[in-house]
C-alpha cells in the first residue's frame, strides 16, 4: 500500500438552508490521479475550495501528507505543496506569461526569501540583490521556460505578453504551467479542458497524462467523460453534494446511481450508458 | 440627577436620533447605489451640499416657502443625480473596474469647487423659516425642526418603502440589485434603474443637505465631505446595498456621535465616526447585521487597471533627464520657478508612493495625505522638541511613517476594492483628527511654528537652488528604490496580488505581508515627502496635509499610468509645475485637477505612460 497523501473526512460545508458538499471522505494515495465528477452544482468546486483553504469547513478533516490541514489559510497549504487551478481560469491579465509561472513558483523562493527571516529581510534582499538571490531567479526563470515549453508552441513564443491577450485555452494551460512551477505534491486541476475544443482536450489529456506518468498526485474536476475514464485511477461521483458512488472508472461507469444522477433517466441514461462503456 | 434620563441625555438622545436620521437620507441613497451598481458614490455629499445651496437661493432669492423649497431641493438634486449617472459613469460601463469609484470622486471634486467658485469658500447662513417653539419633554426639548426632520426621515423612508415594494419601477430596482444581468435579460431596462436609483437617491441627500443648513443655520461649499463621508460609514455599518441596514447604522452613528460628544467634547466628533468604520471593516467587513462567515460581496470585476504597454523610456534619455534637472538651477536663477519645481518633486515623492501601493498592489489609497501629515509632523516634532539635527530627522520621520502608516492601514489589507479606498479615506481624516486633537504633542489647532529649515552639518540650505535639489535627490532616490524593488521578485508579486488576490494567496503569497511591506516602502517615501515638506515651509497646522491632496496625488498617479514611476514624476511635475508656472489662478487648480481627472478617466484610462 503506498501512502496516503490527502485524506479528506467527513467533510462538510452548509451554505444556509444547502447542504453544498455533505460528509465527503476522499484519500489519495501518492501518485495517483482521483477524478471528482458529478452535474453542475454537485458541490465538486466547493470541495475543491475547502481542500484548498479558499473556504473553511462547518465539519470534517482534512490532511496533507498526515499534517492537520483543515481551514488552513491557501497560502500556508500552497507552501506545503498544494496547487490548484480555477474553475473559469484566474491568470495574472496584466503579468506577463512568464511573470505568471513565475509567480507559480513563489513558494520555492528561498535565497531572497530566507526561511525564519522577516519581511525587512526579504525587501533588503530583493533591493540589494546578492549573488545568490540573481542565480536563484535565473535558476527559475530557466525552469519556468522548461514548464512552458511542456505546452509545445502555445505559450513559449508568447511569454513576454501579458495574460490577457492569451485565448480561453491558452490561459487555462497557463494555469496549469503556474501550478506546475509550485513543484505540487498534489495538483488540483478544476476543470482544465473547459471551453476547449477537442482536439485541444485531446492535448491537454496528453499532457495531463505526461504528468501522471511523472508521479504526479492528482485531484481532477472534469465533466468529459471520455477524458476521466482515461486518465483516473479512481473516481468520485457527487451529486447534491453527497457521494453517490466511487471505485475504478469501469464500476462507477455502470452504477445505475451514477448513470441516473448524472445523466437523467429512461432513453437518455441508456443511451448515455453505452456511450460509457465505450469511453472506457 | 445624572443618570441616563436626565434632561441633558435626553438632548443628547434626541440630538443623536435627528443626526442619524439626516445621516440615514443620505446613507440610503448610497445603499440604493451600491445595489444596482456595486459603487461606492464618493460623489454623494457633494448632491447634498448642492441641495444646501438650492435651498438657499429658494429661501433668500426667491421667498419661497418651505414646502416649495424641498420640492425644488428634490427635483434639483434628482436632475444631478440622473446627470451624474449619465454624463458621468454610465460611459464608463465595461471599462477597468476603478474608474467609475474615481469618477465619483471628481464630479464630487468638480462640484465642490463649482461651488466655492459661485458661493465663496465662507459659510452662509441658512436660517430655518419654522417657528422658534419648542416642546418638553421630561428634561429635554424637542424643536420644529426636529420635528421636521424627522418627518421628513420617516415619510422618505415609507415613500421609499412603497415604491420598492408596490411599483414596477421598484421590482426592477429590486431585482438588479440582486443579479444585474439575470434583470436585464428578462428585460428589466437596467439603465432606468440607474437613472431611477441615482434621481431617488440624490433628491434625497439633497433634502438632508437642506436639512442639515437649516439644523445648523450654516452651508458651505465643504460641508458635502464629511458628510458624504458619514453616508458611507453609516452604511457600511448596516451592510453594503441594505436600505434598512442604512437607516439602522445611520441612526447608531448619530446616537454614537452624539452621546461620545456628551462625554469627550465636540472636537472629536468625527474620530468617532471613522474609529467606529475602521473597526466595523476590520472586524464585521458586511457590517452588523449580516450573518457571519460571508465574503463581503466583490465590488464589480474584471481587469483591475487598464490594459497598456507602458511607453518605455530608454536609459539614456532618463539619465539625460535627470543631469538636465540637476544643472537646472545653474541656468535658470529665478527663485521663484526653483521653488515652484523644488515643490513640485516632493509631490513627485508623494506620487511615488502612491503609485506603488496604488498602482503597483492595486491598493486604491484616498488617505495619502495623512501619510504626509505624520512625516511632516514627526520631524518638525524630532527637530523642534527632540532638538534632533534636520539631517536625522527627516529619515526618522519616514521610518515612523513607514511603521506607523502600515499599522494604521493593516485593518484594511483584508479589504478589498472600493472598501480599501474608503477605509483608506478613514484613516486619513483619523490622522487628521488626532493631530487637531492630541495638543499636548501636535499643539492641535494652532499648528507647529518655526520649524528649522532643511541644513546639513549644521548649515541651512535656504538658497532656492537648495530647496529645489534636495527634493529632487529624494525623487532620484525613491525612483531607484523603487524601480529596484519592481524589477526583482516583489514587483510581479505584488502586481500578481493587484490582479487576483484569491489566485495570488493560492500560490503562497500572503496579502498581509506583502501589502505590509508595500504599505511599508509607500510611507517611507511619503513620510519624506512630508518632513520635507514641513521644513521648506516652516509652518503647517491639520489642515496643511488635507483630503484633497490624496485625490491630487492620484490624480497625478493615473495621469502618469498607474504603478509607472516615471509616469507618477511626470504628472507630479504637470499637475503641480505647470498650473504654477503659466501663473492660472489658484482658485481654479483644484478645479482644473477635478476635470482632468475625469477626462483622464474617460479618455485615457493608462495614463500618459501606461498603467505597468
Amino acid at each position: 500500500m503506498t501512502r496516503t497523501l490527502l485524506d479528506v473526512r467527513g467533510l462538510t460545508r452548509r451554505f444556509g438552508g444547502l447542504t453544498a458538499v455533505d460528509l465527503i471522505d476522499l484519500t489519495i494515495a501518492a501518485g495517483e490521479l482521483v477524478s471528482v465528477i458529478g452535474p453542475n452544482g454537485a458541490g465538486k468546486t466547493t470541495l475543491f475550495n475547502l481542500v484548498t483553504g479558499h473556504d473553511a469547513p462547518d465539519a470534517g478533516a482534512v490532511h496533507l501528507d498526515g499534517d492537520a490541514v483543515t481551514g488552513l489559510a491557501p497560502e500556508r497549504l500552497a507552501a506545503k505543496g498544494l496547487a490548484r487551478t480555477f474553475q473559469h481560469g484566474r491568470v495574472f491579465a496584466n503579468l506577463s506569461v512568464l511573470d505568471n509561472v513565475l509567480v507559480g513558483a513563489h513558494t520555492r523562493l528561498r535565497a531572497v526569501r530566507p526561511q525564519g527571516w522577516g519581511p525587512l529581510a526579504e525587501l533588503a534582499l530583493a533591493l540589494i540583490r546578492p549573488r545568490a538571490v540573481r542565480d536563484e531567479e535565473a535558476a527559475l526563470r530557466a525552469e519556468a521556460l522548461e514548464i512552458l515549453a511542456l505546452f509545445g508552441e502555445r505559450l513559449l513564443p508568447r511569454r513576454d505578453q501579458p495574460a490577457h491577450s492569451l485565448s480561453y485555452a491558452n490561459r487555462r494551460r497557463l494555469e496549469i504551467a503556474r501550478a506546475l512551477a509550485l513543484r505540487p505534491r498534489l495538483l488540483l486541476l478544476d476543470e482544465p479542458t473547459a471551453g476547449m475544443n477537442p482536439t485541444e482536450t485531446a492535448e491537454m489529456l496528453e499532457i495531463i497524462r505526461a504528468l501522471k506518468a511523472r508521479g504526479l498526485t492528482v485531484l481532477l474536476i472534469e465533466h468529459k467523460l471520455d477524458l476521466v475514464m482515461q486518465l483516473s485511477d479512481r473516481v468520485l461521483v457527487m451529486d447534491h453534494g453527497k457521494r453517490i458512488a466511487e471505485g475504478a472508472p469501469a464500476d462507477v461507469a455502470r452504477d445505475p446511481a451514477v448513470v441516473e444522477a448524472y445523466l437523467g433517466h429512461g432513453e437518455v441514461g441508456r443511451a448515455a450508458t453505452s456511450h460509457l462503456e465505450a469511453a472506457q | 440627577m445624572g443618570g441616563l434620563l436626565s434632561g441633558a441625555w435626553i438632548d443628547h438622545t434626541v440630538n443623536g436620533l435627528i443626526v442619524g436620521n439626516i445621516y440615514a437620507l443620505l446613507a440610503v441613497g448610497l445603499a440604493l447605489i451600491f445595489g444596482v451598481s456595486h459603487l461606492i458614490n464618493f460623489a454623494h455629499g457633494s448632491v447634498y451640499m448642492v441641495g444646501a445651496y438650492i435651498g438657499w437661493a429658494c429661501f433668500r432669492l426667491l421667498d419661497a416657502p418651505l414646502p416649495v423649497t424641498l420640492l425644488a431641493v428634490a427635483g434639483g438634486c434628482a436632475l444631478l443625480g440622473v446627470a451624474i449617472e449619465r454624463i458621468g459613469l454610465r460611459p464608463l460601463a465595461g471599462s477597468a473596474r476603478i474608474a467609475p469609484l474615481l469618477a465619483t470622486i471628481g464630479i464630487g471634486l468638480v462640484l465642490d469647487q463649482l461651488a466655492q467658485l459661485a458661493f465663496t469658500p465662507d459659510p452662509r447662513a441658512l436660517p430655518s423659516p419654522l417657528p422658534d417653539w419648542r416642546i418638553q419633554i421630561g428634561g429635554g426639548t424637542i424643536g420644529a425642526l426636529d420635528l421636521l426632520i424627522a418627518g421628513v426621515g420617516v415619510g422618505s423612508a415609507a415613500l421609499l418603502y412603497g415604491f420598492l415594494r408596490f411599483t414596477k419601477l421598484g421590482w426592477a430596482v429590486r431585482a438588479t440589485a440582486l443579479d444585474r444581468d439575470a434583470a436585464q435579460q428578462c428585460g428589466v431596462d437596467v439603465n432606468a434603474v440607474n437613472r431611477a436609483v441615482y434621481a431617488i437617491a440624490s433628491a434625497l441627500g439633497g433634502v438632508s443637505g437642506l436639512l442639515v443648513g437649516m439644523y445648523y443655520n450654516a452651508i458651505d461649499p465643504y460641508m458635502g465631505f464629511q458628510a458624504g463621508l458619514k453616508g458611507i460609514v453609516a452604511q457600511l455599518i448596516g451592510g453594503m446595498g441594505n436600505v434598512p441596514g442604512a437607516i439602522a447604522g445611520s441612526l447608531l452613528l448619530g446616537l454614537t456621535e452624539s452621546y461620545g460628544i456628551a462625554l469627550f467634547g465636540t472636537s472629536y466628533r468625527n474620530l468617532f465616526a471613522f474609529v467606529v468604520m475602521v473597526l466595523v471593516l476590520a472586524l464585521r467587513p458586511n457590517g452588523l447585521f449580516s450573518r457571519a462567515r460571508q465574503t463581503p460581496p466583490e465590488p464589480l470585476t474584471g481587469t483591475f487597471v487598464a490594459p497598456s504597454r507602458p511607453v518605455r523610456i530608454p536609459g539614456w534619455l532618463l539619465w539625460a533627464l535627470g543631469i538636465a534637472a540637476a544643472a537646472l538651477p545653474l541656468a535658470v536663477q529665478n527663485a521663484y520657478v526653483l521653488q515652484t519645481l523644488g515643490n513640485a518633486w516632493l509631490y513627485a515623492v508623494l506620487a511615488l508612493s502612491l503609485t506603488l501601493v496604488a498602482g503597483t498592489v492595486g491598493q486604491i489609497s484616498l488617505g495619502h495625505a495623512g501619510l504626509l501629515a505624520i512625516g511632516g509632523y514627526a520631524s518638525a516634532l524630532l527637530a523642534l522638541d527632540a532638538k534632533l539635527p534636520v539631517a536625522l530627522a527627516v529619515p526618522a520621520a519616514g521610518v515612523v511613517t513607514a511603521v506607523l502608516g502600515t499599522l494604521l492601514v493593516s485593518p484594511a489589507f483584508r479589504l478589498r476594492g472600493h472598501y480599501v479606498s474608503v477605509a483608506t479615506l478613514g484613516i486619513g481624516e483619523i490622522v487628521a483628527l488626532v493631530i487637531l486633537n492630541w495638543e499636548s504633542v501636535t499643539r492641535g489647532p494652532i499648528g507647529v511654528v518655526g520649524i528649522p529649515p532643511l541644513s546639513a552639518f549644521g548649515t541651512p540650505l535656504l538658497s532656492a537652488p537648495w530647496v529645489y535639489w534636495i527634493p529632487l535627490a529624494a525623487v532620484a532616490l525613491v525612483a531607484q528604490v523603487q524601480a529596484r524593488l519592481l524589477g526583482s521578485h516583489l514587483g510581479r508579486t505584488l502586481r500578481a496580488i493587484r490582479e487576483d488576490e484569491v489566485a495570488a494567496r493560492a500560490y503562497g503569497v500572503g496579502l498581509d505581508r506583502y501589502k505590509g511591506l508595500a504599505f511599508g516602502v509607500a510611507g517611507f517615501a511619503a513620510g519624506i515627502a512630508g518632513a520635507l515638506m514641513a521644513h521648506v515651509y516652516s509652518y503647517i497646522n491639520h489642515e496643511t496635509f488635507h483630503a484633497p491632496i490624496s485625490v491630487l496625488a492620484l490624480t497625478m498617479v493615473i495621469l502618469g499610468g498607474l504603478g509607472n514611476v516615471a509616469g507618477a514624476i511626470l504628472g507630479a511635475v504637470a499637475l503641480v509645475g505647470l498650473p504654477e508656472l503659466f501663473r492660472a489662478a489658484a482658485e481654479y487648480r483644484m478645479l482644473i485637477y477635478g476635470v482632468t481627472l475625469l477626462l483622464l478617466i474617460r479618455f485615457r484610462p493608462q495614463g500618459l505612460l501606461g498603467t505597468v
